[in-house]
């Protein structure tokens, strides 16, 4: 083979949002036929490098070079019309059209001025079958589950006939099996000659299905590397720099020195506490001091247990005790006045109010529980929101900083310190890692350490059984809705013992 | 430069001041004021007395907005709220006592406040969208107004009540200063307690206002509880002005005027961050462009195409989408805001006040970051 040919070649690209340089002469080149990881932290200029080579965002500087020709992408049309579709980290399809409509929608087949729903629904279902997907596709897409969803929009991507292809963090919301069978896809396009530009937080999933690396840091570039020809710690310390060191002293903690659990009283009890077409009756207890894993796959119904002691979701089974008392949770309210806090996997629709500032944000849960009458006096709302900002080291160090413009590591620490101001009891987290950068990820695995050591209760939800076992006393394993089984966190639990049980549903 | 044109309440305050200098092309008379009988006079003090209703109208339909609501209910409350208060009055055989007309008042307010809890109730209560649980007082409310006043034109002679809408205190039209107070106590209200905050969080993502424990019913049912009562309020204005009641054309068309000032003051139809002062000034600028119309001798029949067209040119002005195309070339390269967001927005004045607070708020941040 030649030198393989270049598709896309961007150099010196710079990009200036007001009072924030987003990036600083920037290059990126892809080749045909190759998956590109394109890797930093939160913030480092991944997303806004993507919006200017799809003309979301106009470059200040810098050039772009499609096939050797100097070009301006003035929108996501014409890019889409120059061969680059993007899949971005929040599916944005519509969730109440058919899956058929939702790949061609903008370009349904016609006849006549009509529409040909069945020409359209047999060429959808021929595109999924390349991908040994089997839906019923004039069912509307709010009827499969994200990680589905997600194909769907990957599949509407590719079959724009893409030359170049940008997966922004597609892997995210997608369990094993899904990540597999995306891989298989990406391969193809690769095999195709296609150019796949590949976002991910998952090194493990770099080194799986990559070519070539591009490395970004606080908006410049930091270089351009084969992927077999950098380690995985080299790649770890050119994203975050120095903060390194913070991640290696927490991954080889030794689980033996956590702090035991002195178990006298549960924080938190449920018998056999359920609700019908969302979680099976089960029962969990969660002792002050402890942090308790919630393992399973996507739609296992770790959320929705969750969702149930906070009373996000009503039970209509069993009882919750907090405290040692039976308590009736009908609304978050009533959980919250009960020192239970819960941040959502959600953050965007479920967690954050984007026109909020970030210290709004940050005193919302508290100025909901004193009530719209007694407001938190202007000088103690400084202090803690200071205090949070600094203890959480939130960036940008503002509170008056709209929420919305935060990267998501930031994002969700600002929903950490909302609930941490509450001084709850019972802290549930739901994936609260999830798309977020190493450095900030070690960061929130660090403090829930040391709030269990100081004898809050932990509700840890998280997909990745590495985190799990890392932070968590007990383990508790969620398979098809059902609560299947439950584990002391000690030498003889592995990653492989709670997979099993997630495989064939009963402890092993 | 800059800072000031991104400053939320920049446009609103163009416009009106665009408004109020167009008049000065036929002479300044418009602007002169002169004392008589130790009141002010002058076509100034005349719109700050006619707008007063619509100026308090908005400020109840400021709350609603922010959550993400709507009340079209306003209109048929000024005139169930005026035909209460005059119907008790001219019932009355001494219509000038001061114990009748408080009366009066406190019927016609009264009603108005279980009326906006009604609306309330149909929202956070049942479900029903705002557009539609208040469409049904709006169309419904006129048919309630026309029973009291029994199809007539119910008119009074009270001295007292009179002094509402076109009575004067300390020199300045007494409506007047009853939207200033009504202005000053929602501010120092909502401001200082806790209730602007969460109602713009509401309004801005209700699911994670309920799941951080936001009474999120109560706080609804209030805010149309309080519009109801700024009706109730502004009928009495709008009843007292002509010292008669009309069922069929009191505050006609109001809920328009008042939801399009919400808009020029720069609160978004979407909810979330809502601007009082805004709000103000977008109700002096509709009552500006009313009076300079009329002064201009158009004949009533086509007086609503020119505010249409006005109207239009402010809620242009505002968006940010068609600022960025129209005055791109102005700015020189690079000089020009981010462009707008790609989402279509649903009202047509898209948060203005955001980007300005953004950039205003961001820039300080670079200062700190250069020191």
């Amino acid at each position: 083979m030649t030198q393989p040919q270049t598709v896309v070649e961007m150099t010196g690209i710079t990009k200036q949002f007001p009072g924030v340089k987003a990036l600083s002469g920037v290059d990126l080149r892809l080749r045909a036929g190759e998956i590109h990881a394109l890797m930093g932290e939160n913030g480092a200029g991944k997303s806004t490098l993507i919006k200017v080579l799809t003309g979301v965002h106009p470059a200040d500087a810098g050039q772009v070079l499609l096939a050797g020709e100097p070009v301006q992408i003035r929108g996501p049309l014409q890019a889409q019309q120059a061969g680059i579709s993007t899949v971005y980290q929040e599916v944005n399809l519509c969730p109440n059209l058919s899956v058929a409509e939702n790949i061609f929608i903008g370009r349904e087949p016609r006849a006549f001025g009509r529409i040909r729903w069945k020409e359209m629904r047999r060429r959808a279902a021929e595109l999924l079958g390349r991908l040994q997907l089997d839906l019923d596709v004039s069912a509307p897409l709010a009827s499969y589950s994200l990680a589905i969803q997600q194909i769907v929009a990957i599949v509407r991507a590719v079959s724009v006939s893409a030359k170049v292809l940008i997966l922004d963090e597609p892997t995210s919301s997608l369990d094993r099996g899904e990540v597999e069978q995306l891989f298989g896809v990406m391969r193809r396009l690769r095999a195709d000659g296609v150019a796949v530009v590949f976002v991910t937080h998952f090194l493990e999933q770099v080194y799986e299905v990559c070519d070539r690396i591009t490395i970004l840091r606080n908006g410049s570039l930091v270089g351009e590397y084969e992927v077999a020809q950098l380690t995985r710690l080299d790649l770890v310390a050119r994203m975050i720099g120095k903060e390194l060191q913070v991640l290696e002293a927490l991954e080889e903690q030794p689980r033996s020195e956590r702090a035991v659990v002195e178990r006298q009283e549960p924080f938190v009890r449920t018998e056999s506490v359920g609700r019908k077409g969302s979680i099976a009756p089960f029962s969990l207890d969660i002792y002050p001091g402890e942090v308790v894993g919630l393992a399973g796959l996507l739609g296992s119904g770790r959320t929705e247990a969750a969702r149930l002691i906070f009373g996000a979701d009503r039970a209509d089974a069993g009882r919750v005790l907090i405290g040692g008392r039976p308590v009736s949770l009908r609304t978050p309210r009533a959980a919250i006045a009960r020192d239970v806090a819960f941040s959502p996997e959600n953050r965007k629709t479920e967690g954050l109010v984007a026109d909020l500032t970030v210290g709004e944000n940050m005193v919302l849960a508290l100025q909901a529980a004193r009530g719209w009458a007694r407001p938190l006096p202007a000088r103690r709302r400084d202090e803690v929101v200071e205090k949070y900002i600094k203890a959480l080291n939130i960036r940008p160090a503002d509170p008056q900083a709209l929420v919305r413009n935060l990267s998501g590591g930031n994002q969700q620490k600002v929903l950490l310190a909302r609930w941490l101001i509450t001084q709850p009891k019972l802290l549930i987290l739901d994936e609260p890692t999830r798309g977020i950068d190493v450095g900030a990820k070690a960061e929130i695995q660090k403090l829930v350490v040391a709030l269990a050591e100081d004898g809050m209760a932990v509700l840890f939800i998280s997909a990745e059984l590495e985190e799990v076992l890392r932070l968590s006393h007990k383990v508790a394993v969620l398979r098809d809705r059902h609560l299947v089984g439950e584990f002391t966190n000690d030498e003889r639990l592995t990653a492989e013992r709670i997979m099993e049980t997630i495989a064939s549903g009963a402890p092993a | 430069m800059t800072a000031l044109t991104r400053h939320r309440l920049f446009w609103p305050v163009a416009m009106l001041a665009a408004l109020l200098l167009s008049n000065l092309l036929r002479g300044p008379g418009f602007f002169a004021i002169r004392i008589q009988d130790g009141h002010l006079y002058g076509s100034l003090i005349d719109i700050l007395a006619n707008a007063a209703p619509i100026m308090i109208i908005s400020l109840g339909m400021t709350l609603v907005i922010a959550t993400g609501g709507i009340d079209l209910s306003v209109g048929s409350l000024v005139a169930i709220s005026g035909a209460l208060a005059c119907l008790h009055i001219s019932r009355q055989p001494d219509q000038n006592a001061m114990v009748v007309v408080v009366t009066a008042i406190a019927i016609a307010i009264g009603v108005s406040v279980v009326l906006g809890l009604w609306n309330g109730v149909l929202v956070a209560g049942a479900g029903i969208q705002p557009i539609i649980a208040t469409l049904i007082l709006m169309v419904a409310g006129r048919g309630v107004a026309q029973l009291i006043t029994g199809g007539q034109i119910i008119n009074v002679t009270s001295t007292p009540y009179k002094v509402i809408g076109s009575g004067f205190i300390a020199t300045l039209p007494f409506a007047f200063v009853l939207v200033a107070a009504i202005y000053a106590l929602a501010s120092v209200i909502i401001r200082r307690s806790a209730l602007g905050m969460l109602v713009e969080a509401v309004g801005g993502n209700p699911e994670a206002s309920r799941l951080v424990g936001i009474r999120s019913k109560t706080l609804l049912i209030g805010v149309y509880v309080v519009s109801g009562l700024c009706a109730g309020v502004a009928g009495l204005i709008v009843s007292s002005d002509v010292l008669s009641a009309d069922g069929n054309n009191a505050g006609l068309w109001f809920e328009l005027d008042a939801i399009l000032a919400v808009v020029i003051g720069g609160t978004a139809l979407t909810g979330g961050r809502f601007s009082l002062a805004g709000t103000l000034i977008g109700a002096l600028v509709i009552q500006t462009l009313t009076t300079t119309i009329y002064s201009m001798q158009v004949t009533p029949q086509t007086i609503l195409v020119y505010k249409a067209v006005v109207v239009l040119m402010v809620c242009l002005l505002q968006s940010p989408t068609f600022r960025a195309k129209v005055f791109r070339r102005w700015r020189g390269p690079g000089g020009g805001p981010p462009p707008a967001p790609t989402g279509a927005p649903i009202s047509p004045a898209p948060q203005p006040a955001d980007r300005s607070e953004v950039a205003a708020r961001t820039a300080t941040v670079s200062k700190e970051q250069a020191a």
